[in-house]
């Protein structure tokens, strides 16, 4: 039986291969951060880009015209041959194809949220949660589809004189989208809330519905907060269902009833046409767009206190 | 006597307030699903007659009852391709960083915050920023690459965020007795960290996806056209390279937008035509999602420390 000696690279060998591999850990670490970074650069371009073209825009359009007139007509110019660059019309359209998603959503969302949490048994939980995950998977043009082929007509059966364009019908159909979003963000909320705080309630002769209303969703209440901030947010920023159901005439309006365009919409409507690079139009949805990331980051802002003021520590 | 009436009165009303709530609760939980199933029943009613062969290998065409989806669903496996080769890479990476590498400091407190936000905004502002940007900016045009890369960027907060969680749910005692044999700290990642948290990985790429297969309206402000009545380039070709990348610069459309156009016509039997492909597309995502869920499930059932 020959012995065989052991190998072992030299001293020098064994220092640069630990050289090699040490630059080569870094090397990969590096990379690894320029990946990461890269979130943050898309939001610098995003930022940088809506704030760019939306500066040209007010170069050539008074910011008080923008926020104060009450017509919106880019494109066409009216009776006296003028264009109107009012953000009025847009915003009012957002807001109440919103506003009628979430009196929609928000009730129906918690109601599911709490039976989910508090009564259902854990069976059906794992049944009924990825099915209503399953309603936020379906793409938004099919949505649209939904809400102006087969809602919209439902509709005109109760109320004759609704037009076939009409913010209401676009507005429920994105509450029944964001139903997922509130309930399951909700749901998670309530179920960290730690159980002995229900045992107390129940100890005190509570009943569940009692200790539901009274312990747990006050308990859960800003975690619940960021569900529907995130409701408002998929709202207002909703795209294919308004530009199918809502019609396309910008429209000063509160009347759910009524058709009205919304910012997204907007964008939409103008972007289907060929827009010549750094016109006039090409920049008013930048400015409609920076439009839209504001009143997202107002929500989001508002949330966010929302959340500290409300916060429970158990 | 009276005293103990009076309880027995209260007790049963509690109890009537708890069944009412209990109805109320299985309702509104039910109307989600039942609105699913009446979406989805709808559809299928208004298009499944249309859906043939013939729907799916033609190309779009100014009359309805001989148009079809061909140049639709190519187009959006062209871009699906683009997404996943871009957003999947980059996405693992920034996961791994912020989870393993990244210490507690401003500078990954800022790009975390910066991850959470960009998840909530609007799908269309993607799409004027790579109207900005990758079609006059960088002079890419209204092609195939543009939409991918566009969909990548919307995609990239979900990968990145199941990442984490996936590289999280990895018991420290793995990555501990991999360093106890000398492995360095990429080794440790590449080799035990990343081979166990894949499925989870795969769970998260498979939902963003599918998100991002529905997407219309990024990609109708970069400029998607709605009637193509040609095929780009194969990427594999029968001569020498064999690989052509002409198709990354051709003009596309995708099913969602597709659906949009004929949506949108005045005349029923383009909107038979929606139908046929939202179909398409429903059965798509609802395929990708189902899959992602039933992945979740199983490696949550099979794994134990």
């Amino acid at each position: 039986m020959t012995e065989r000696p052991l190998q072992l690279p030299s001293k020098q060998a064994q220092l640069s291969s630990k050289l090699v591999r040490d630059l080569r850990e870094k090397a990969i670490e590096f990379v690894l951060f320029l990946a990461a970074l890269s979130s943050v650069g898309v939001t610098f371009a995003i930022i940088g880009i809506l704030i760019e073209e939306s500066f040209l825009f007010f170069q050539k359009v008074s910011i008080v015209e923008f926020l104060t007139s009450t017509t919106w007509s880019p494109l066409i110019a009216d009776a006296d041959g003028k264009f109107n660059y009012g953000i009025l019309p847009l915003i009012s359209g957002t807001l109440v194809t919103t506003a009628v998603a979430l009196l929609l959503a928000v009730p129906l969302g918690t109601i599911a949220a709490i039976y989910l949490s508090e009564f259902a048994k854990p069976r059906v939980r794992e049944v009924v949660k990825p099915a209503l995950e399953l309603l936020a998977g379906i793409p938004t043009v099919v949505y649209g589809y939904f809400a102006f082929l087969f809602v919209t007509p439902l509709l005109q059966k109760v109320y004759p004189d609704l037009p076939g364009f009409n913010m209401l019908s676009a507005g429920l159909v994105i509450g029944v989208m964001i139903i997922p979003y509130v309930s399951s963000l909700s749901e998670d909320a309530m179920r960290a809330v730690p159980v002995n705080l229900r045992e107390g309630s129940y100890a005190m002769g509570a009943t569940r519905l009692q200790t539901a209303l009274r312990v747990v969703l006050p308990a859960a209440i800003s975690g619940i907060s960021a569900a529907y901030i995130l409701g408002i947010s998929r709202a207002v920023g909703e795209t294919m269902v308004v530009a199918i159901a809502a019609g396309g005439q910008p429209n000063l309006t509160w009347n759910p009833t009524e058709p009205a365009q919304t910012i997204t919409a907007y964008i939409v409507a103008v972007s289907l046409g060929d827009l010549p690079y750094g016109s006039l139009e090409y920049e008013t949805i930048f400015a409609a767009g920076l439009t839209l990331v504001l009143m997202t980051l107002v929500f989001n802002i508002g949330g966010h206190f929302l959340r500290k003021r409300y916060r429970e520590i158990y | 006597m009276k005293n103990l009436q009076e309880i027995r009165s209260i007790i049963a009303k509690s109890k009537r307030w708890d069944l009412a709530f209990q109805i109320v609760g299985l309702l509104s939980m039910l109307f989600g699903i039942v609105t699913l199933m009446a979406l989805v029943l709808d559809l299928m009613h208004d298009g499944l007659p249309r859906l043939d062969w013939q729907f799916i290998t033609s190309f779009p065409s100014r009359k309805a009852e001989e148009a079809g989806i061909l140049s639709a669903w190519v187009g959006s496996a062209l871009v699906m391709l683009v997404t996943a080769a871009t957003s999947i890479p980059v996405g693992i990476a920034a996961g791994i960083y912020l989870e393993e590498y990244a210490k507690k400091g401003w500078l990954s407190d800022f790009i975390e915050i910066n991850v959470t936000n960009l998840a909530g905004v609007p799908s269309i502002v993607y799409g004027l920023l790579a109207l900005g940007l990758f079609v006059y900016r960088f002079k890419l045009g209204e092609s195939v690459l543009t939409a991918g890369l566009t969909l990548a960027l919307l995609v990239l907060p979900i990968v990145i965020v199941t990442t984490r969680e996936a590289l999280r749910a990895i018991p420290n005692s793995i990555r501990e007795a991999a360093y106890a044999v000398g492995a360095s700290k990429w080794q440790v990642i590449w080799d035990h960290v990343l081979r166990y948290s894949t499925g989870t990985i795969l769970t998260g790429i498979i939902v963003g996806l599918a998100r991002a297969i529905g997407e219309t309206a990024p990609l109708i402000t970069i400029g998607a056209l709605t009637f193509i009545s040609f095929l780009p380039e194969p990427p594999i070709q029968g001569q020498f390279p064999f690989i052509s990348f002409k198709w990354l610069l051709a003009p596309f459309t995708v099913l969602p937008i597709q659906m949009f156009d004929w949506v949108s016509r005045p005349q029923e039997e383009f909107q038979v035509n929606a139908a046929a492909a939202g179909i398409a597309l429903v059965l798509m995502t609802l395929a990708m999602n189902g899959v992602a869920i039933f992945l979740r499930y199983r490696l949550r059932k099979n794994i134990k420390w």
